[in-house]
């Protein structure tokens, strides 16, 4: 990819190393080290201070993440109906901790402060799309659903 | 096409009028904010959608975003030719067709009818005003809604539609009529104060950086809403953005500054894309850019997307983030009204306040600080989430009794629940106790009840809540949201939750709960910003109010609320239980057994306290009882 043209988009704008990260994350799915190094000589930007942020905010990965990433809200709605179950379900259902990605590299698991969508707590992101009101065995019916979709294209 | 004359604003007035209330058959507005998203809207959109091709000239559909309700999402409101307006909630995809069939003779049947609105007038209102809500709701009828105004009632990507409800009126009015100075009186005499949570006066803030040295000012909307459980400032994105944008210009002119940005959270995609949205078709009719509409003034407004840091919604914090720098706040003084971003005088408010300065203009200082009580003028939209009947967002006078936002408003407890708390203000706030909700919510009741408004979130919290739970979820948080920079906040911090968490597994003393007080009072005292200095809020609050609960973890190894997986186990109650298997089918470690028919049972051994079969369970027979 062109990261001295995105750094040259970049170079001057406000918020100009988050935007600039993520725009290198959009790409690849994760902030490869190669790239990394050529963003910081091309944005004029300690390469310490570029992880620093990266590894600042949780919006950045250093590491791909799954096919299909699961983002479960943790925040206090969700804490109070039930938001940590579905957390637990999941974790015990795919065998990763939160921030891992599935031996087979189909799943990711998130756990994410609040989506703003506490009025249908418990809430979920899969691959983009909200999921609101959901329980042990909704996220278990959201699962089996998402597993059918990929059967269907592998 | 820039908007030059009142003339030409009048035409695309009446072109938004026209799209607003249908002239002919009927308008189906399907509600598509994040919550309606969630909750299903975008199928019942798409299924209107291609209804609505079969039946040209006869429906049209349009979107909206935040109507407020959001227990009932996904939400509807059909719109007749004839003015009527009729709320239905929640819409499934396959009712629709029967539903449309219905409206269009003009038949509301009562399944799912929420209420009606109150009819559109044949023309546009002369000013910005006020839209009723459901008057006879008791979801809506204690509701007064000025920065929610427009939301849920126009589609909020359509330009035309916020300026037939008056949108950039206020604008208009502050360029050809008002100087800064008298823009600038308004508003400090007005009372507003900031909605993101420190209350400051938003007046004093613009006189402070307008007559602080410097040729350049910045203007920032903070949109970075990070408290867990709140989100006024996403539906007030997602529904109303030229609300937000009208402030912030209406705030340039007085504050004598050039470019504004939003920085606004990476959590909501879909408030970003309508900013950007709204930014664009603002620029496009010379709302914004150079010489707007015409007068000469010059501003314009960026959007910065978050990366995901809670202390970045912290104003010294949020700078160094757009500078580049990891989000650590600095000691202020210097605050950034005098030097911000770049070094420069920098005027941060939040969403909702900025959403606010429209409505102070079109109706004058005098009329807002009518709202609200002594100190705390105008309205403030919660959010009512957690464990309570009716969820969703709602906008209030100052001053409105706590119970009457909980008990009226929200409905009160879940059936067969009790209310035992609210939670307001986030991490840094704290939790107001049943008995006290006869408070009215106010910066200065809530500061007297060791709690805070913060930016507006209100989690209810009932008798299946626990509150060392709750102060133990707070301290997670915070502590991990810790920008690490100051050491009583890194440390103390993590201390805490270590006592905390001993606490919760059963293993805590007496002693730690005196502990737990003499560490709060020490990190909020000796932190550098506002995270660390409020964290201990939620610890501090729930200690004082309900300390029996801490008493039980620490002497009784119990948890009534039965919350606290090291101090309770799960039963079937044989009584109750009609062994259809459901949990049987649903426990994931198999620690359900029985003959179908008959009387489950849960080997205590293999169960993990999932819950799972409680969710399950249709009879009520799953029982959480005290460990061992």
């Amino acid at each position: 990819m062109d990261v001295e043209a995105l750094a040259r988009y970049w170079r001057n704008r406000p918020g100009k190393v988050t935007g600039a990260l993520q725009a290198l994350q959009k790409e690849a799915g994760y902030l490869e080290e190669n790239a990394m190094n050529r963003l910081a000589e091309a944005l004029e930007v300690p390469l310490t201070q570029l992880y620093g942020v990266a590894t600042f905010f949780s919006a950045f990965r250093l590491e791909p993440r799954g096919r299909r990433h699961i983002q479960v809200c943790q925040g206090t709605a969700c804490h109070v109906r039930g938001g940590a179950r579905i957390m637990e379900k999941l974790q015990r259902d795919l065998g990763v901790a939160p921030g891992e990605v599935t031996g087979d590299g189909r799943f990711s698991l998130e756990a994410v402060r609040c989506l703003g969508c506490c009025g249908l707590a418990p809430v979920a992101v899969v691959n983009d799309s909200l999921h609101g009101r959901l329980n042990q065995a909704r996220m278990g019916r959201l699962f089996r659903s998402i597993e059918d979709q990929d059967e269907g294209t592998i | 096409m820039k908007v030059r004359s009142k003339s030409e604003l009048d035409e695309l007035r009446k072109k938004g009028w026209e799209c607003l209330r249908p002239s002919g058959g009927i308008s189906l507005v399907v509600g598509m904010a994040s919550c309606g998203l969630a909750a299903g809207a975008e199928a019942v959109y798409r299924k209107a959608v291609e209804i609505a091709g079969r039946r040209p000239g006869d429906c049209r559909i349009l979107k909206t975003g935040c109507l407020g309700f959001c227990q009932r999402e996904p939400l509807v409101e059909v719109r007749t030719s004839a003015g009527e307006r009729m709320v239905y909630g929640p819409v499934a995809s396959s009712e629709l067709e029967g539903y449309i069939e219905e409206w269009s003779r003009g038949i509301f049947p009562d399944k799912g009818k929420i209420g009606p609105l109150p009819p559109l007038p044949p023309n546009p209102p002369p000013t910005a005003s006020l839209l009723s809500w459901l008057p006879d709701h008791p979801f809506y009828k204690h509701q007064v809604r000025l920065a929610s105004r427009n939301c849920g009632h126009i589609d909020p990507e359509d330009l035309a539609q916020a300026l037939a409800l008056g949108s950039y009126q206020g604008l208009a009015r502050c360029l050809s009529a008002h100087s800064p100075e008298e823009v600038l009186r308004e508003v400090k005499s007005s009372g507003l104060r900031g909605r993101g949570g420190a209350g400051y006066p938003t007046g004093s803030k613009w006189e402070t950086a307008r007559n602080a040295p410097g040729a350049n000012r910045y203007l920032i909307c903070n949109a970075d809403e990070g408290d867990p459980g709140a989100y006024m400032d996403r539906s007030l994105l997602e529904g109303d953005p030229h609300a937000i944008l009208e402030g912030m210009i209406i705030g340039a002119y007085a504050t004598g500054s050039r470019h504004g940005l939003i920085y606004v959270r990476m959590e909501y995609p879909l408030a970003i894309e309508r900013m950007r949205h709204a930014i664009e078709e603002a620029s496009s009719l010379g709302f914004l850019g150079e010489d707007i509409l015409g007068t000469g003034f010059a501003f314009d407004v960026d959007i910065v997307e978050g990366a995901g840091a809670f202390v970045s919604g912290e104003e010294t914090a949020l700078i160094a983030a757009i500078e580049g720098r990891m989000a650590e706040p600095r000691p202020r003084p210097p605050y950034p009204a005098i030097e911000g971003l770049y070094g420069c005088p920098t005027i941060i408010n939040n969403v909702e306040t900025w959403a606010n300065i429209p409505m102070i203009i079109e109706n004058g200082a005098s009329w807002f600080a009518g709202l609200g009580t002594a100190g705390s003028k105008g309205t403030k939209v919660f959010s009512l989430v957690g464990a309570v009947a009716h969820t969703g967002l709602v906008e209030v006078p100052m001053g409105t009794p706590l119970r009457a936002i909980v008990e009226e408003i929200g409905g009160g407890a879940r059936p067969g629940r009790k209310l035992k708390a609210v939670q307001t203000g986030g991490p840094s706030g704290g939790c107001i106790p049943a008995e006290r909700f006869d408070l009215p919510v106010d910066y200065e009741s809530l500061a007297a009840q060791g709690s805070i408004m913060g930016s507006g979130g209100m989690v209810v919290l009932d008798d299946e809540s626990c509150m060392v739970d709750i102060a133990r979820y707070f301290l997670d948080f915070t502590r991990s949201e810790s920008c690490g920079k100051c050491t009583p906040c890194r440390e103390g911090l993590d201390r805490m939750l270590h006592i905390l968490e001993n606490i919760a597994d059963g293993k805590g003393t007496e002693q730690d709960l005196d502990r737990l007080i003499d560490m709060s009072l020490g990190i909020k005292d000796a932190s550098l910003c506002g995270l660390g200095k409020s964290a201990p809020n939620p610890i501090l609050t729930t200690l004082n109010d309900f300390r029996h609960e801490y008493l039980a973890h620490v002497l009784d190894r119990s948890c009534p609320a039965g919350v606290c997986k090291a101090l309770i186990t799960y039963g079937i109650d044989s009584g109750a239980c009609s062994g259809c298997e459901a949990c049987a089918k649903f426990c994931p470690t198999g620690a359900i057994s029985g003959e179908k028919d008959l009387p489950h049972r849960i080997e205590v051994e293999k169960c993990v306290k999932c819950g799972a079969c409680r969710e399950v369970c249709r009879f009520e027979a799953i029982r959480v009882g005290a460990a061992g």
